[in-house]
């Protein structure tokens, strides 16, 4: 068990910088999951906690030790590859077998903590196969066995679900984030799959071009992002952004060069709806309809910009229709039109 | 289903023979009696008497064994068999290790001068054996090492061809199973023996193969650094049933009819491992 900290993390390659000097406290059995668009900077923040890519400058600590120049070995971190990567020439005994390759217990306990990860992980039938006869999710659980036989101080995963179909990503995502309650150990998880971050962080952190915008519980960051990128990026749908002025209270659409921005959520803005007193209103023309069972998302077209409603289902709405949809106050969130950055709710 | 099963004939294989395909099976055929012609030959002179081999019936009318039994007892051919067998494994054994050490560092690190080490090591793929004979033989010469098996053995012991070939298989190893060996605590050395190697074992197994047929039949340099007969490989005995007077044809058919079982073996033990792609079976699929 042990805390990461990461403090002024500087990366380069060559002269190129990719993270900026990142600060960030990791507790002890925290949950920390990494999440920004394609080459923001995760992975190559993840390998520096594993000791596979060389810091540039600040420090990383481990517990109460920099560990800048120290051996991944040293470390006794346990890293979970996107590619899974457990050795083709090995069965899934040997394979698991692997993570224990330098400790000094004896044989038979060796294989006792193998016969154990295996069964925490519903190998046991498995164990003699090799990894070409296993499906997907098989090889996924054989990784994670392997890094977990060793009882590292932490957990390292990269994008290690984006291999698997939608139904074994749900599944898998319930077996870690159940892992991670019966282990307690610090883990650190890189995704650019947002639903992820929610279901599964203790804590998201959210990065763009090697900097961190923002760090805090899932729903801490949906109801209150820092900025216009992190509202975009939690939560599906994306929120709707509309310039915007604000008079006592009320938020407006506003054409030309407004200093403000307007976002809200789709969930928060609702076609056919009756309140009284709307935050904000929209009226548009409708461009496409997407009943999802529950509810209908409902596209419409307001000054140019697409816009994503909700309506009820089996609602009357059509293609070419004029539609008004309305949120309520207090969800509307701000933004100064300039610097992106939030300025509290109407 | 059921139906093709009972009512219908299927088209007749004749009528699917397309005129490219009759063109292609020509021209093998031919490539194949062009390749094969001279081997029988060789087993069939081995089988005739002396007097019997410009007669160029390729079954011999009164086969005989005792070309054999003269070869294997008589003479020193047994030692140079053994000569050849002990030079060859030892040149395969060492580069096997050594090309692929190489080739694995070339692919898997980068550090400073990697790129012209791995130039300078291609560019001597462009200098002929022939041209290096007379330095090896100078420096041979030099050391003490003419007319001894390490003699017959150093210049073959790394390869660049082998070096080039090992480098470009291990380029194609995924770095996630180095790096997952690297967080599991193996050692550089380690990861290269136990994960790297198992990886590549088709391409181990064609440079096995290569450079045991290659030493094998090795003529050139055996000839020019041994002296003494009892020195000599297979090839370069084989050339002294070849006396002045008269070439013993039958004898060396013999010899190279011999000669032949062992490549054989060698390539009947490895050929599965080079079919067998086995790469690919550890990452996500
Ligand atoms: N070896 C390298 N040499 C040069 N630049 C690199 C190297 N590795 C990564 N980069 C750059 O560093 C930046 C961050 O890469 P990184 O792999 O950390 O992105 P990521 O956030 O993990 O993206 P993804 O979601 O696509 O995996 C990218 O712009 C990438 O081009
Ligand atoms: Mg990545």
């Amino acid at each position: 068990m042990a805390t990461f900290e990461l403090r002024g993390l500087i990366k380069a390659y060559g002269k190129t910088r990719v993270i900026h000097g990142i600060d960030l406290l990791i507790a002890d059995g925290e949950f920390v999951v990494f999440v920004g668009p394609s080459g923001c900077g995760k992975s190559t923040t993840l390998r520096m906690i594993a000791g596979l890519e060389e810091v540039t400058g600040g420090e990383i600590r481990i517990g109460d030790r920099v560990v800048n120049e120290v051996d991944p070995k040293e470390r006794n971190l346990a890293m979970v590859f996107q590619n899974y990567a457990i050795y083709p020439h090995m069965s899934v005994r040997q394979n698991i077998a692997f993570g224990l390759y330098t400790s000094p217990l004896s044989k038979a306990d060796k294989a006792r903590k193998v016969d154990e990860a295996g069964a925490l992980l519903g190998l046991t039938p498995l164990l003699d196969r090799r990894p070409a006869a296993l499906s997907g999710g098989q090889r996924q659980r054989v990784a994670i066995g392997r890094a977990m036989v060793r009882d590292p101080v932490g957990f390292l995963f990269d994008e290690p679900l984006s291999n698997l179909d939608a139904q074994l990503r749900a599944q898998m995502r319930i077996e870690i984030k159940d892992l991670h309650r019966r282990l307690g150990t610090t883990i650190a998880y890189v995704t650019h799959d947002q639903v992820e971050a929610m279901t599964m962080a203790d804590r998201i952190v959210v990065m763009k071009d090697g900097h961190i915008l923002q760090a805090a519980p899932p729903m801490e960051i949906y109801d209150n992002p820092v900025d216009v990128f992190t509202a975009r990026f939690i939560g599906t749908p994306s929120m709707n952004i509309v310039p915007a002025t604000q008079s006592g209270g009320v938020v407006t659409l506003a054409e030309g060069d407004p200093n403000l921005l307007a976002g809200v959520r789709p969930h928060d803005l609702l076609v056919g709806s009756t309140i009284a007193d709307p935050g904000l209103t929209l009226t548009g023309t409708v461009t496409a309809v997407e009943p999802l069972g529950p509810e209908t998302l409902v596209h419409f077209d307001v000054a140019g910009r697409s816009i994503i409603a909700t309506a009820p289902a089996h609602g009357p709405v059509t293609i070419g229709a004029t539609v008004t949809a309305l949120a309520p106050r207090g969800h509307v969130h701000l933004f100064d039109a300039g610097t992106e950055k939030a300025m509290g709710r109407a | 289903m059921a139906a093709t099963d009972t009512g219908m004939t299927p088209p007749l294989p004749m009528a699917r023979i397309r005129p490219g395909r009759i063109v292609t099976w020509t021209v093998l055929s031919i490539g194949g009696v062009l390749m094969i012609t001279p081997i029988l030959f060789m087993f069939s002179t081995s089988l005739k008497t002396a007097g019997q081999i410009y007669d160029l019936r390729l079954i011999p009318q009164n086969p005989t064994l005792a070309n054999y039994v003269a070869v294997l007892t008589e003479g020193q051919f047994p030692r140079w068999f053994l000569n050849s067998a002990f030079v060859a494994i030892c040149v395969t054994v060492s580069n096997v290790f050594f090309d692929s050490l190489v080739g694995y560092t070339l692919a898997k690190f980068r550090f400073r001068g990697r790129q012209f080490v791995f130039i300078a090591i291609l560019s001597t793929l462009m200098i002929p054996t022939e041209m290096l004979v007379i330095p090896w033989y100078l420096m041979a010469a030099d050391l003490g090492w003419l007319d001894s098996y390490w003699g017959i053995m150093f210049p073959g012991m790394m390869t660049a061809f082998g070096t080039f070939l090992m480098k470009q298989f291990f380029e194609t190893v995924p770095d996630d199973f180095i790096e997952a060996a690297r967080m599991d605590g193996l050692n550089e050395f380690t990861i290269w023996w136990k994960i790297a190697m198992p990886l590549v074992t088709p391409a181990l197994s064609a440079l096995a193969i290569f450079t045991f047929l290659g030493n094998w039949t090795a003529f050139f340099w055996p000839l020019i650094s041994t002296t003494s007969k009892e020195l000599y490989t297979l090839p370069v005995g084989l050339t002294s049933f070849a006396v002045e007077q008269a070439i013993q044809w039958e004898m060396i058919m013999t010899g190279a009819a011999i000669a032949t079982i062992p490549t054989l073996l060698v390539f009947l033990a490895l050929q599965r491992y080079i079919v067998r792609g086995v790469m690919l079976a550890g990452l996500k699929g």
